[in-house]
């Protein structure tokens, strides 16, 4: 691998967006306006083929690590802004920029006619500026600048809708869950610092082997460093991309725009966790007790995220779960050492799943609401959009010859090839997923796009008005999850309103023709890592092992085989009860859910996960807050000082007030009497 | 027959403490103004006598610029006193407290 200078294409591709951000965040609301598109997305399109010349660099094994400019200085803490772009942050660069950029273009229809419209692409442009500066920083604290960055932008795009409490709400929740995480990570940077000396990723991996095997005083216990730091650092990975126990926050992240669930809640910034867990294998390879923590956490919240989302009705809720099911995905197998299996899936995934966003998206923009109860029948009027879907679903679902099937089969094949002493439990727990995630992705698919259309927001409103009374107890988190823009329909355009009443239409071309784009990727974005066995070169691993090496599997090709036949059946056998049951017999779903009602309602529940936090953290919180911090801190220390000061001040006035009598001879006695005391003053001391 | 130094400055003495007696003991404005001028009369007669004795012109000089002072200050003063009088009536400084704290 030769080194290479910093190029001026390499600078510019964060460095776009962030110009875009500035037009548009500074000129949107007079000059811009409804026209902030043409720079958002020419900026992010630029960006996008400086990925692409920067791939051909990196193709050609060049590997750039160089500093732009020297950020801090202090004694021998030096940071720089700096890239480092090797194999891997060519991958997440294609990854990012090609999705922002078809996703920038979609929001173009998304978004026509919204108030907001120029804050909406400056917010999308901040976020891919952040988040390319994220993937190509060459050292943990620019990767913690961008992670916070990401993070913020998430912030105002879930909030986007913000006089809508839902949205504001959901955008809180994201912000602070995520603080959990990055508390952990903002301190495996500073043991990073402590134990290195250094933040620049290519010193702290040169000396990574210098730890193995060293214990550390850590709040009286004594543990392994390599442990330590690691787990550290996977508490920020926890965070950022919604693993159990943080994985709260997305599914309410569906209250932002659609195109900001693609970009930000599906195909990127969720996908940082993957991503800094693969850019530190070094640290991770060093302990067993931080790898089996991956690949549990990982494998269970895929587990349980596929199971929540076979009994949810919203559809973002659902595609929310499948994208944090999926994430678990690429945690466990970067959990049992296959991080190349787990970046290819996070490759693949961002395709497919920012195209069930988005198609999503196309769906609540005909059909003006989330419930899926009120959708149905849409393949006729929507064809565009269901072929898209069902590229989508089949490629989530592992079916063969798509992206996902490569993907997810190298994960699952990881599992179980891996010398990983918990990887034949994950390996159970993947079989378990890869049968789920068809079943629910059609679930989706056939009660959006089957049967006969059971009447959009009209009929969801008028259903919601009759059960109101009975039904809001356990409907409060659903009833309020829909996307705004369904409801606002004055915010819609023209073009659309003519169409009310008369049953949902397929999206305009602008809207569509980024569909047929990531419909492609979700396609054949996996040819490139089609394994050995099935005559490929698997060239996506060959691509990575320089960063992430590559797993040593002992097994027989036969075994190969029989994982894989076994992982398409079961996942054939989801798709196949998937469509009996939504579509032969129809009433069957019914009575399962209520031969087994407890656990039906703890699914719809989502475990009680939220209802758990809120009873145990958030409200002895806020009662903390309300007692302590309102009632003494902030009402007796800190008015007690505000109000305090001017009130003595006053105190002490009123006496001296009285001095001035305002009668002239008082005034004249105290003069001579002064003029006396000086006199006597100076006659005494000289 | 040349007056001493000593007397003048008795007289300068004598004709402060009347101004300085009368400024604090009545109770008229302008009568408290006319104290006034006696104080500051007294003060120039000290200069000026001060002055000639060692043959210095300085003190002579601060006389003309207190007397000036002096004239200016009964100007604004009589001016303030007449307004006054015209509002209440009065040239009685008891009766008038307004800015009291």
């Amino acid at each position: 691998m030769a080194n290479m200078e910093l190029q001026w294409y390499h600078v510019l591709i964060p460095f776009l967006p962030l110009t875009g951000f500035i037009i548009n965040i500074l000129l949107g609301r007079e000059v811009t306006r409804y026209k902030a598109h043409w720079f958002a997305v020419s900026s992010v399109f630029g960006s996008w083929l400086c990925a692409l010349a920067t791939l051909q660099d990196v193709l050609a094994g060049k590997i750039i690590d160089a500093d732009l400019y020297t950020w801090i200085i202090s004694g021998t803490f030096k940071v720089g802004v700096g890239f480092l772009i090797d194999p891997l942050t060519a991958v997440m660069l294609i990854v990012v920029t090609t999705c922002a950029t078809l996703i920038h273009i979609y929001a173009i229809g998304y978004m026509h006619g919204d108030t907001g419209y120029y804050r909406f692409f400056a917010y999308l442009n901040l976020f891919t500026f952040c988040m390319l500066m994220l993937v190509m920083g060459n050292n943990f604290l620019q990767l913690y600048f961008g992670w916070e960055g990401v993070g913020l932008c998430s912030y105002f795009l879930i909030g986007y809708y913000f006089n809508k409490k839902s949205a504001a709400d959901a955008g809180k929740k994201a912000f602070i869950v995520n603080r959990f995480g990055d508390f952990g990570f903002g301190i495996g940077v500073f043991m990073v610092f402590l134990t290195f000396g250094t933040l620049h990723y290519a010193d702290v991996f040169a000396n990574v082997n210098s730890i193995a095997g060293k214990t550390v005083d850590f709040l009286g216990f004594n543990v392994d460093l390599p442990t330590l730091i690691a787990l550290l650092l996977f508490c920020g990975a926890v965070g950022k991309s919604a693993q159990i126990p943080l994985h709260v926050w997305l599914p309410d992240a569906m209250e932002g725009p659609t195109p900001v669930s693609a970009l930000i809640h599906a195909a990127t910034m969720v996908t940082a966790g993957v991503f800094l867990v693969a850019r530190c294998n070094p640290i991770f390879n060093l302990s067993e007790i931080a790898m089996n923590t991956v690949a549990i956490i990982g494998a269970l919240t895929m587990f349980f995220a596929a199971t929540i989302a076979i009994t949810q009705n919203d559809i973002k809720r659902i595609i929310a779960f499948s994208t944090c099911s999926h994430l678990g995905y690429m945690f466990l197998a970067c959990g049992v050492g296959a991080y190349a299996a787990g970046i290819f899936h996070l490759y693949t995934h961002a395709f497919f799943k920012a195209l069930l966003f988005l198609a999503a998206g196309s769906v609540i923009h005909a059909v003006h609401t989330n419930n899926i109860q009120f959708m149905g029948g849409l393949k006729k009027y929507m064809p565009i959009t269901y072929a898209v879907f069902v590229i989508a679903g089949l490629s989530a679902g592992g079916f063969p010859g798509l992206s996902g099937f490569f993907s997810k089969d190298e994960i699952i094949w990881s599992a179980y090839a891996s010398h990983s002493s918990v990887g034949k439990f994950v390996w159970i727990l993947a079989l378990a997923g890869a049968f789920f995630t068809p079943f629910y992705t059609f679930r989706l698919i056939f009660r959006t796009f089957f049967g006969e259309y059971r009447g959009g927001l009209a009929a969801e409103e008028a259903a919601t008005h009759a059960h109101s009374s009975s039904h809001s107890s356990s409907h409060d988190s659903h009833s309020s999850g829909h996307d705004p823009h369904g409801h606002g329909s004055s915010s819609h355009g023209s073009g659309h309103d003519s169409h009310g009443g008369h049953g949902p239409h397929e999206s305009p071309y602008i809207m569509t023709v980024p569909l047929m784009f990531l419909a492609i990727g979700a396609v054949a974005a996996g040819w490139v890592g089609i394994p050995p066995l099935l005559g490929g070169g698997n060239h996506f691993a060959h691509f990575l092992q320089p960063v992430v090496g590559h797993p040593e599997f002992h097994a027989t090709h036969a075994e190969e085989w029989g994982v894989m036949i076994l992982s398409t059946t079961i996942a054939l056998i989801g798709l196949g009860l998937s469509a009996f049951m939504y579509l032969r017999k129809t009433d069957l779903p019914e009575r399962i859910s209520k031969q087994f009602s407890l656990l039906y309602k703890i699914l719809y529940n989502k475990y009680y996960v939220d209802e758990f936090y809120n009873l145990t953290i958030v409200q002895p919180t806020l009662k903390l807050a309300n007692k302590i911090l309102v009632g003494f801190t902030d009402a007796k220390i800190i008015e007690g000082i505000v109000n305090g000061v001017p009130n003595l001040i006053g105190i002490f006035s009123q006496k001296l007030r009285r001095l001035q009598t305002g009668i002239a001879h008082h005034y004249a006695i105290f003069m001579a009497a002064g003029a006396v005391f000086i006199v006597a003053l100076i006659i005494l001391l000289s | 027959m040349a007056v001493p130094l000593s007397w003048y400055m008795l007289l300068s003495l004598a004709v402060f403490s009347i101004g300085v007696f009368g400024f604090l003991s009545r109770r008229n404005i302008i009568i408290m103004l006319m104290s006034i001028e006696l104080m500051l009369n007294g003060v120039n007669i000290n200069l000026i006598a001060l002055s000639h004795y060692i043959q210095d012109l300085r003190g002579q000089i601060l006389a003309f610029f207190v007397i000036a002072v002096a004239a200016a200050e009964a100007a604004i003063g009589l001016a303030i006193v007449i307004a006054m009088f015209r509002n209440r009536a009065t040239a009685h400084v008891d009766e008038i407290k307004e800015m009291q704290g």
